[in-house]
């Protein structure tokens, strides 16, 4: 899985049925840290992640494997919400307690 | 699968239930040699590695074989520490 950093929401009015209902979000990949310095990347999300939070995103064929996504039309699905980061010791993100977060 | 570096551990309380119970580590792509060659990513853990180990790593859907009879959604699992590597 990769950290990323819900920054926007994705509307589509026209879309295929089975996606009708839930939310589409715009995400930034994102480092350890918390900083969105990667790829934007269109994901499902099925935790109620909002914008500006560090999320656990799944990409390829896993990703249906999330919920109840079976044979969904996705290939990157929003599966947590990251509340810490640590390494070596260090705390490098923690939620609600960074610039981004809204 | 490829060689990774252990880096540092990932906690999320609000998360798919199935992945309950199961730790997720920070993990660095490295080279033969150790050095960092990639994009660090989040893997689940199916072998208890921890900080610091040289482990090997699954990606795609493949890493949602990790663990037996279950299938988790995951792209990317930690299933071998490494001992030693020769060339």
């Amino acid at each position: 899985m990769e950290l990323a950093r819900v920054v926007g929401t994705v509307v589509a009015t026209r879309k295929e049925p089975r996606l009708r209902g839930f939310k589409i979000l715009l995400t930034q990949l994102a480092s350890p840290e918390g900083s969105a310095d990667g790829a934007a990347v269109v994901a499902l999300d099925s935790v109620g992640a909002g914008v500006g939070e560090l999320v656990l995103l799944v990409r390829g064929s896993s990703a249906r494997l999330a919920c109840e996504l079976e044979n969904f039309p996705v290939d990157a699905v929003i599966l947590g919400i990251v509340d810490r980061v640590t390494a070596g010791g260090r705390t490098l993100f923690v939620k609600g307690q960074d610039d981004a977060a809204g | 699968m490829r060689l990774a570096r252990v880096t540092g551990q990932v906690v999320a309380t609000q998360k798919d239930p199935k992945l309950e119970g199961i730790r997720l580590l920070l993990v660095e792509p490295v080279d033969e040699n150790g050095r960092a060659a990639g994009r660090t990513m989040v893997a689940i853990d199916a072998v208890q590695a921890r900080e610091g180990d040289l482990v090997y790593v699954v990606s795609a859907r493949e890493a949602s074989f990790a663990f037996a009879g279950r299938q988790v959604p995951s792209d990317c699992a930690i299933v071998g520490k490494v001992d030693a590597v020769s060339a």
